[in-house]
């Protein structure tokens, strides 16, 4: 770990333009940020310790919806009343990630920032886009049972780890932020993160410096809410593959994948499939997938997890 | 004392103290955080500075230049140590590769470089800032590409064959022939190798993690060059071992050659994603395994193949040394070949050999039951041997894996179980059970203990046994206390120092039987000091409640020792009843799973062990350790797999988010059943082991249970749900 | 090839890193650990995991990974525990940490260290203090009504099932495989029976 100067920022605003300096970094949790940094995959020179932004409530906004603070603990999220009765998805995909330890320390928008768990990203002496762009990925021939089988490019397979994200796709969040000039904007979650493309580095919409103020959920859409993550492990493990799912009584409803892509896949149009079932779904959200000999086994398993929700949805 | 007659009656068989589920007396200070390990002794030296190891980042070849200039440079920086500055260094006896690499490159993260700092932060940081040029060469890491290269391995137990094994395959009405394989697996203790290394002059003190302490100062003493009298080397807990510190790693090693180099002591831990290439690993095996029988079930024919990978130097993985021994059979042949491999140093895990060799002969066995149409519990039995089947008039000192199957199947309600594969159904689970044989040799060595009654009447036992999390302390002090006939809060157990008498130390599952033995032996002579003392007839006088009686003559052991105390100090040496006697321990594994009917996720649902394993000294304790290693056993089946990277020659999921082992959440309940028994041919303590014997078998009765559940037989483990996602029913 | 060692920047080969490690900025913190006041003049990058074994020489606390895969480092801050390697000492101006040796001596066991000896929740003891203060704060999340991924109806009040124990405690790797009975052990101090 390089070494670092830290200050504790007292507004979101100062917070963002202090962030703009080169090797600034903000720093909420840190379960991730820390990781990487104890391997030089991250080395900021100053970290902004944004704790004491007041961003930790979770409040109903005039739409109907939920405005939840970026520094809103994971665990906390989970167990928000309001959640668990109108987005159960959301509390489910998020008891359904990590450790009781880490979802205390683990924030919302850090959730959504977190990086890749590809073994090739956090082991240095291997090539890399993400993390040394125009290295080469170590990942495409080599050990890949959990990466990416659809969305992906020549230059990365990796995946985006988080469950959470994928519930938030579900539900058409919004990320609301601040910039380093000062002003506001909200991003659509669906413009949020990026697939790799030829800049496997630049992973979501942010702007050097630019703060995640809080994430906004509209009015709750009712039906059945299912997060089903799959593993070989029973807990405390990233899924191979993941479904979030809202349905509805008649059968319609929006689903998302984890596991599967560089960020939450979800295709719209496959949505209208749901009625006739898991396999139409699957063709449609799959329709361009290119796994690799290892993880091929995960199109068969989205279909097969796509069925068990609907099949839970219905009983 | 020599062990080379049958143990007859003898004070242990007192059973007051030994024998017992008592508390380990070291409970409370492990969960308390009180109990200090390799990285913590803060107090014995001032002024320890930290040291960062730099690993290669190439897997075979040669490092064309190092350049220290930056991180000399770097804040707080001491010294940094090298194969260029260390000086001329041995390597160890028990070592394959170099514990400092360079200039050539045995392995990927083989230790390069030592940067020592005044904190660790900044060894950590300066560690980053040698530069490295390396020369790659090309390597072999694909054992099965490398497997018709494989020869016959040098020192290693050389084929064998009884009969005519070819003929009576050829020749029988049912027969199996069938191929599995198993991964390479990481130790993955919870506490990394770590050691504090501190010179005195040419005295050398070692704080260290290590599971055979005289085995350790000797190898250190060879690679230093210096007379391991020279060497003191302490490991009184340790954090997990499993066979990862059987050995000197360089963790030890560099801490070493730090302290030299910096003149301060010098605290080194290894970095976790730095340990599972760093470190040695279970080897990977394929093996080949042919079984014939007669229609009514009689094995006639049955042979075993292995075949496994190490660098050049180094040795197999026997895994098909159970097979010689567990059924019965005339005619059988095994055959043991190792390959070239230019992975990190295959060695010695948890039951090595035969973990991995009962994880594919049991499934095979559950193979041709079902082939035979016969239950599997039966099968076994239908062809067990009480003697060893290469030479018959040996016979076993005990053996009740016949028992072992009977009492399981009735205990875990096995005639219940569904005959046809993917039947059983409970909402989204199908539901499967599986059974397997466990069997582990027993292997007898010398061990010794010293053992001093002082004044106030206290026992304390010195000895260079360590407790892995195995109970050693505890089961020592009930031997002592057994022997002395004093309670146990009168003893004192220190284990885990070179200055200690050299005891059998912790692998193969030995450590219970013979260091016990060794302090039963101290304890024989103690008491004769004791009896001589006093002018006692020996043989007569009886140690019990902390006094020393005969006849009306009572005297206290406190009194008896007087000011000065007495000590005694012997050894168990052993004769050769294991020549006359195969001595094994035995076990039958049953198993429920469920296979989720959707996404095929596997989960363990009940585990039952019964394990035939001599007298258990502590039954908690050794409960603790079976238990312990049926979890072990769940990861072997399960999820354990260190994904090779073929290309680039190293183990990819380094880490413990990417090597998972099993989690609270996988494992259920456990049931451990010790059949009553005694072996009187192993020892005086008429003990056995356990510790290995519970990861013996497990696997494969998991993955016969997944069978059951499924109908997808896999035979290449680990058994995950990408091998079930055909096969199986629709939803 | 020129290659960076084992964990080398991501600039590695390129010849263009920044000059060395620049010196270390220190900063205080101070922090209430078991009770006591302490305070602290720290590297910034020290975490709370080594800032209580190697500065405030408490080494219940263990370093299984430092990368938040074991869970042998937790210890409760204002009452919720953590993975303390995971987290920067400086981050915890003020807060009040509890370690194991805060619950409980050798001679004076809390009720879940000596339920732990009891039902031998343990056996290298490497992991023990973790499991131990993360036991702990598990029954506190439950009485809190904390849901978890096995609680079959969100909106309910979460029990103290073992099934509700075993996932709870999941993020606590115990290699020596104690975890059946280590849930006894804190079933048991959960007044239910395993």
């Amino acid at each position: 770990m390089r070494s670092f100067t830290y200050e504790r920022a007292s507004s979101p605003a100062e917070a963002a333009a202090a962030a703009s300096a080169e090797g600034a970094k903000f720093i909420a949790g840190g379960t991730n940020l820390l990781d990487l940094m104890k391997l030089e995959i991250e080395t900021p020179t100053h970290l902004i310790d944004v704790n004491d932004l007041a961003l930790d409530r979770i409040e109903t906004t005039p739409e109907g919806g939920l405005r939840i603070g970026a520094l809103v603990r994971n665990t906390d999220l989970a167990a928000d009343e309001r959640v668990r009765r109108d987005y159960g998805l959301l509390s489910r995909a998020l008891l359904a990630g990590a450790s009781g330890q880490l979802r205390n320390k683990a924030t919302t928008a850090g959730n959504l920032l977190q990086r890749t768990r590809c073994p090739y990203f956090y082991d240095t002496n291997q090539p890399c886009n993400k993390r040394q762009p125009g290295s080469g990925c170590a990942a495409i021939g080599g050990f890949s049972r959990q990466h990416a089988v659809i969305g992906a490019s020549e230059m990365c397979i990796a995946t985006h780890p988080s469950d959470m994200a994928v519930a938030m796709r579900v539900l058409d969040a919004t990320v609301e932020t601040v910039r380093p000039d000062g002003t506001a904007r909200s991003i659509p979650i669906a413009e949020f993160h990026r697939l790799p493309g030829d800049t496997p580095h630049v992973e979501n919409a942010l702007i050097p410096g630019e703060l995640i103020t809080a994430v906004t959920l509209p009015r709750p859409v009712g039906g059945t809410h299912i997060y089903h993550k799959v593993r070989d492990r029973a807990s405390y493990a990233f899924a191979l593959v993941s479904a979030g799912a809202i349905v509805q009584r008649d059968g319609t409803g929006h689903i998302a994948l984890g596991g599967v892509a560089h960020k939450p896949w979800r295709v719209e149009a496959a949505e209208a499939e749901l009625p006739r079932g898991a396999k139409a779904v699957a063709e449609q959200l799959l329709a361009d997938a290119k796994p690799t000999q290892e993880n091929a086994f995960k199109l068969p398993l989205v279909e097969r997890t796509l069925a068990a929700v609907l099949a839970e949805a219905r009983t | 004392m020599r062990f080379d007659t049958p143990a007859t009656t003898n004070p242990i068989d007192q059973l007051k103290i030994v024998g017992k589920p008592t508390d380990r007396i070291d409970g409370p200070l492990k969960t308390t955080g009180t109990a200090p390990y390799a990285y913590e002794w803060h107090d014995v030296v001032p002024n320890q500075a930290y040291g960062y190891v730099v690993g290669s980042a190439i897997a075979k070849g040669r490092i064309a230049s190092i350049d220290l200039t930056k991180a000399r440079a770097a804040p707080g920086v001491l010294a940094i140590v090298t194969a260029e500055n260390a000086g001329k260094l041995g390597k160890g006896d028990w070592n394959t590769a170099k514990l400092l690499g360079g200039p050539d490159i045995q392995h990927y993260h083989q230790a390069i470089a030592l940067v020592v700092a005044e904190t660790f932060e900044q060894a950590r940081a300066a560690a980053q800032l040698v530069r490295v040029d390396y020369i790659r060469a090309q390597g072999a890491f694909d054992l099965a590409s490398a497997k018709d290269s494989a020869i016959v391995p040098d020192g290693a137990t050389p084929d064998t064959a009884v009969g005519d094994f070819a003929s009576a395959f050829a020749s029988a009405p049912v027969e199996l022939d069938a191929t599995y394989t198993t991964p390479d697996q990481g130790h993955a203790m919870m506490e990394p190798h770590a050691s504090i290394a501190a010179w005195d002059g040419d005295k050398l003190t070692l704080w260290t993690s290590n599971q055979m302490i005289a085995w350790s100062t000797g190898d250190m003493a060879k690679t230093l060059g210096i007379p391991k009298e020279n060497i003191r080397l302490i490991s009184p807990f340790i954090g997990g071992g499993f066979g990862g510190k059987l050995f000197v790693r360089s963790d030890a090693v560099l801490a070493v050659l730090g302290a030299r180099a910096a003149r301060r002591p010098v605290k080194v831990a290894l970095a976790r994603p730095f340990m599972f290439n760093n470190t040695t690993h279970r080897p990977a095996t394929i093996q080949r395994i042919r079984i014939g029988a007669t229609r009514d079930g009689k094995i006639t024919a049955i042979g075993h193949e292995s075949w496994s990978g190490d660098l050049p130097g180094g040795g197999p993985e026997n895994a098909v040394q159970q097979t010689r021994l567990l059924y019965a059979g005339a005619n059988r042949m095994t055959a043991t070949r190792l390959a070239v491999l230019d992975l990190p140093e295959g060695n010695a895990m948890r039951a090595p050999g035969e973990a991995p060799g009962l994880m594919a002969l049991e499934i095979a066995m559950d193979e041709m039951a079902e082939k035979l149409d016969i239950d599997p519990v039966e099968f076994r039995i239908l062809n067990d041997t009480q003697v060893d089947p290469e030479n018959p008039d040996r016979r076993f000192s005990q053996r009740q894996l016949v028992e072992c199957l009977r009492i399981g199947a009735e205990r875990f309600g096995w005639k219940t179980r569904g005959v046809r594969t993917g039947r059983v159904r409970e909402g989204r689970w199908l539901i499967g059970v599986g059974v397997a044989a466990g069997f582990r040799n027993n292997l007898l060595t010398t061990s010794a203990a010293r053992v001093r009654l002082d004044h106030r009447g206290v026992v304390t036992v010195e000895t260079d046994m360590t407790d892995i999390g195995t109970g050693s302390y505890t089961i020592i002090a009930q031997t002592a206390a057994e022997m002395m006939g004093v309670p146990l809060d009168k003893v004192v157990v220190r284990l885990g120092d070179s200055i200690f008498p050299v005891s059998a130390g912790s692998g193969g599952q030995w450590g219970a039987n013979n260091s016990t033995s060794g302090v039963y032996a101290a304890c024989v002579k103690l008491r004769e000091a004791v009896t001589q003392k006093l002018g006692f007839n020996s043989a007569e006088a009886l140690f019990e409640d902390g006094n020393v009686r005969l006849g009306s003559r009572s005297v206290s052991l406190a009194e008896a020792a007087g000011e000065a105390g007495l000590v005694a100090e012997d050894a168990i040496e052993y004769g050769n009843l294991a020549k006359q006697y195969q001595q094994s321990t035995f076990a039958a594994h049953f198993v429920e799973v469920g296979v989720d009917v959707a996404t095929r996720e596997i989960r363990v649902r009940r585990m039952l062990a019964v394990c035939a394993a001599g007298r258990i000294l502590n039954p908690k304790s050794a409960r603790s350790q079976v238990i312990g290693a049926m979890t072990m056993g769940v990861g072997a089946a399960l999820m354990e797999e260190l994904a090779v990277d073929k290309r680039h020659g190293f183990f990819v999921n380094h880490d413990l988010a990417g090597y998972e082992v099993p989690v609270h959440a996988d494992i259920p309940h456990q049931e451990v059943v010790f059949l009553d028994e005694t072996d009187p041919i192993s020892s005086p303590m008429k003990a056995k082991g356990v510790g290995e014997l519970g990861l013996c078998g497990v696997g494969a009765a998991i993955a016969n249970a997944v069978y059951n559940a499924s109908g997808v037989r896999v035979r290449d483990y680990p058994v995950t749900l990408d091998k079930l996602l055909s096969g199986l029913p629709e939803i | 090839m020129t290659a960076a060692p084992s964990g080398a920047n991501a600039q590695a080969g390129t010849g263009d890193m920044p000059s060395a490690v620049g010196e270390p900025a220190m900063s205080k913190v101070a922090i209430t650990v078991n009770g006591e006041a302490r305070e602290l003049d720290l590297d910034t990058r020290t975490t709370l995991l080594d800032a209580l074994r190697e500065h405030l020489h408490l080494t219940g606390t263990k370093k299984g990974c430092d990368h938040g895969q074991c869970g042998a480092c937790t210890v409760m801050v204002d009452g919720q525990r953590i993975n303390s390697c995971l987290t920067l000492a400086v981050m915890h101006e003020g807060d009040t940490i509890t370690t194991i040796e805060g619950l409980g001596a050798p001679q004076n066991l809390n009720a879940m260290q000596a339920a732990f000896v009891k039902h031998d929740g343990y056996q290298c003891g490497y992991c023990t203090p973790g499991q131990i203060c993360s036991a702990v704060a598990v029954l506190d999340e439950i009485r809190a009504g904390i849901p978890s991924h096995v609680s079959g109806d969100l909106t309910a009040t979460p029990q103290a099932t073992v099934a509700e124990l075993r996932e709870r405690m999941s993020g606590n790797i115990c290699r020596c495989g104690a975890y059946s009975n280590i849930v006894e052990a804190i079933a048991e101090v959960a007044g239910r029976p395993a």
